[in-house]
């Protein structure tokens, strides 16, 4: 992989200097575009690479601190596969779902979808037509003065990407059948809708345009037990049928587990751990993996009562006053002097698992 | 002391309904379980399905319009149903005590944890002062002796009881998070608090509504955690109102499977979990992913859509939705049957099956049925009437009657 190569401290070093303006910007663009060439990789469907995404925050007057949400991430997702993304609430996951569409400017670093560099507006519209995202919550996602039909058609309307109305509905009928919906659902307002149908809509909608890609940001989280299963089943048929690569958000571990074929694990805008997903389960190697893994709640009462939890002291530290070093280190029970001083970088320690941990750091 | 009562909380086929302009919503139709003293109860089931409603009745917070319509609610042997606001208040809190899901809303935002968590303390708990150091009027009983004063403990005693409550939940600078007002908190912080208001009186209930659904994985590993081990030590009965069979699996003793405003399954956690009997239950366990699941499993889904609470069907409320639906299952509604010592379901579908395995008598069964004699709309047919069901489901004759009188459970 690659992403070994990635993020070497040489590269940082030559690569990340101060922005100033959009022109050095597109100069960096070319600057960064030139360190890893490989990573144009055919299988790879997107490609991330230092991505940073910084909200200034005012802090007095005339003071702004950079919230750092995202910070310095690198990953690939390849063609067809499913990557699972989990963490804390508020450790950037989301944000770093809404940078790699654009729907937040990213501060820094780099975006590839089919090797092609997305750097401005030809290339990111482009983007956006194969790339898609379902929204966590269906019952703010769809606007209640429209009817489901334009609901789904709206993306088709933006890309003019039909002939007469009767090709629009046609295609809108299409959709919805794709998603388990009924033609009769057609002129329907969106409160009409049980959660699980909501969140079908928001699924159709998405599909409107054909994507390649979609961003599934939290889409079970809202919905009721029951209806999960019905939805999850709905995202892995969909995706034997089209083809569709997902990066699926969430933090519900065990469903993350299900979908996934590789799952990164974020703490504090950092990817701390990224590996295939059974292997992730089987030997987390980040002390902050091993733990999250651990409070998992296993619905099965004999393995709950065997099992060892490791249960972590405190609670996320804010992202403003992020900690010096690895970000896990206040909470980290195995943490040793280095942690506090230098950034641990994620590097491969074993075949397709990278983990940013000091305590592996020898072993490469 | 000697104990009058059999269960420390028993509610026995509550019904409570919200009233609103379209109709009556029942919210909770027929609830009854028990609780007994130092047991954790999970009460399982899907949003809408009454679980938290089941709670506020109990406390009797609920909001208008919504009122407890029939039923009781035992508490010590003693009737919470019609009771007055004032005597009602005396157990609020004092005797049963609530956390509610989201520690941010449910904290008042312009004062500090001190004042709230103090305010709750001089609330509710008091100290008996001789009546020589009273300086107000002196009660006196019939006999005319002395009554011993209860007053309010002064502010000082209640920050002292404050701190060393906070101790007890696990918060550090006890000192400077009384200062603090609530939006300067983290979550799993505020739920500790929540958690800690509750105790304040040391409760003989604890009902938490879901306590950790607004928190992370690790936060939510922390407060069972504390729950569990504050549990232990003050030996209280907890109810824990979720919809998470994981965090059932964790710290429960016994759980109640709810569905549309009933209680379908009760058992102990392991009958639940590896003997379910109720269709609702088997397709909950097999729709949620498990840790041991390979890569390729697929989930098996409830099909369907939630019970709609405005057109609750006339018979089971889960027949729409349930893949083994019977005839019988669209008209009469299944009364409670024992599987075992510790385990309730209200199933048409498990007296068949025990039938079927020569268990239970046709006559039983069809006993249990309705309480009539032979009706052959009742003699069950052993395929399952996937087909049948939809068109059933539209022509269902009107026997509402049936319903309300489920008839004998058999022994």
């Amino acid at each position: 992989m690659a992403d070994k190569k990635l993020v070497t401290p040489k590269d940082e070093n030559k690569v990340f200097k101060k922005k100033s303006s959009k022109e050095s910007l597109a100069k960096r663009f070319e600057e960064l575009d030139s360190v890893n060439n490989d990573e144009k990789d055919k299988d790879n469907i997107l490609v991330v690479k230092h991505l940073k995404q910084y909200f200034p925050i005012s802090t007095g007057f005339f003071l702004t601190k950079d919230l750092k949400a995202v910070d310095d991430v690198t990953f690939s997702i390849k063609k067809g596969e499913t990557l699972g993304l989990v963490g804390e609430s508020g450790c950037g996951k989301t944000t770093l779902g809404r940078s790699i569409l654009h729907l937040y400017e990213p501060t820094d670093g780099l975006i590839y979808f089919n090797g092609k560099l997305i750097n401005d507006k030809n290339s990111l519209s482009e983007f956006r037509q194969k790339a898609q995202v379902v929204f966590q919550d269906p019952y703010s996602s769809l606007d209640p003065r429209m009817t489901v039909e334009d609901i789904i058609a709206e993306p088709l309307d933006v890309y003019h990407s039909y002939k007469d109305k009767e090709d629009r509905r046609n295609q809108v009928l299409e959709l919805m059948k794709i998603v388990g919906l009924t033609p009769e659902h057609l002129t329907r307002y969106a409160h009409e809708f049980s959660g699980g149908q909501r969140q079908r809509i928001g699924i159709a909608r998405a599909l409107a345009l054909k994507p390649e890609f979609i961003v599934c940001d939290e889409p079970v989280s809202a919905l009721d037990v029951s209806i999960q299963a019905q939805v999850i089943n709905t995202f892995e048929d969909l995706k034997k049928k089209l083809g569709l690569t997902y990066l699926f958000v969430a933090h519900n571990l065990l469903v993350v587990k299900h979908i996934s074929d590789r799952i990164a694990v974020m703490y504090l805008g950092h990817l701390v751990e990224l590996a295939k997903s059974e292997e992730l389960f089987d030997k987390p190697l980040h002390p902050y993996t091993q733990s999250l893994l651990s409070a998992i709640p296993i619905p099965d009462p004999r393995e709950s009562r065997s099992s060892k939890r490791i249960i972590l002291s405190g609670d996320i530290p804010s992202p403003l006053n992020a900690p010096s070093g690895c970000p896990f280190r206040t909470r980290c029970s195995k943490a040793i002097e280095k942690c506090a001083t230098s950034r641990p970088i994620l590097r491969e320690i074993e075949k397709e698992h990278f983990v940013a941990c000091h305590l592996y750091g020898d072993k490469n | 002391m000697e104990k009058t009562y059999k269960h420390l909380l028993r509610v026995k086929d509550l019904h409570t309904s919200f009233f609103i302009q379209a109709g009556e919503v029942k919210s909770v139709n027929g609830v009854s379980f028990a609780l007994d003293e130092g047991r954790i109860l999970g009460i399982v089931g899907e949003s809408g399905s009454g679980k938290s409603v089941t709670a506020y009745s109990i406390l009797q917070i609920l909001q208008y319009p919504g009122r407890i319509v029939s039923g009781s609610i035992l508490y010590k042997g003693k009737q919470l149903v019609g009771i007055s606001d004032k005597e009602m208040s005396k157990i609020r809190g004092n005797k049963i005590s609530i956390i509610f899901q989201d520690p941010m809303t449910s904290l008042n935002p312009t004062y500090t944890i001190g004042n709230q968590l103090v305010e709750a303390i001089r609330l509710h708990t008091t100290k008996k002062i001789e009546a020589k150091d009273f300086k107000g009027k002196v009660k006196k009983d019939n006999d005319g002796k002395v009554v011993y004063k209860d007053v309010r403990i002064s502010k000082k005693d209640a920050i002292v009881k404050a701190k060393e409550m906070l101790t007890l939940v696990g918060i550090n600078e006890v000192e400077k998070r009384l200062q603090q007002y609530p939006f300067e908190l983290s979550g799993g912080m505020l739920q500790r608090i929540m958690i800690a208001m509750g105790l304040v009186c040391e409760p003989d209930i604890l009902i938490a509504d879901e306590p950790t659904t607004a928190l992370d994985v690790t936060i939510q590993a922390q407060i069972l955690d504390l729950l569990k081990t504050i549990q232990k030590k003050m030996g209280m009965a907890i109810i824990i109102i979720t919809h998470d069979l994981g965090v059932i699996a964790q710290i429960c003793d016994e759980v109640d499977v709810m569905y549309a405003g009933k209680v379908v399954e009760r058992g102990t956690v392991d009958e639940i979990f590896y003997n379910p009997q109720h269709e609702y239950t088997k397709g909950l366990l097999k729709s949620i992913p498990k840790n041991t699941d390979k890569r390729g499993d697929k989930l098996i889904p409830v099909e369907g859509n939630p019970v709609d609470v405005f057109a609750l069907p006339d018979g089971c409320a889960f027949a729409p939705r349930c893949s083994k639906c019977m005839n019988v299952c669209l008209h009469k509604v299944p009364p409670k049957v024992k599987v075992n010592d510790d385990h309730y379901t209200c199933c048409f579908k498990y007296i068949q099956s025990q039938y079927l395995a020569g268990r239970v008598t046709k006559e039983n069964m069809q006993k249990y049925m309705n309480g009539e004699p032979v009706d052959k709309s009742l003699v069950l047919p052993q395929i399952p009437l996937d087909k049948i069901r939809i068109r059933d489901l539209k022509n269902a004759p009107k026997e509402a009657n049936d319903a309300k009188n489920p008839g004998e459970v058999i022994k």
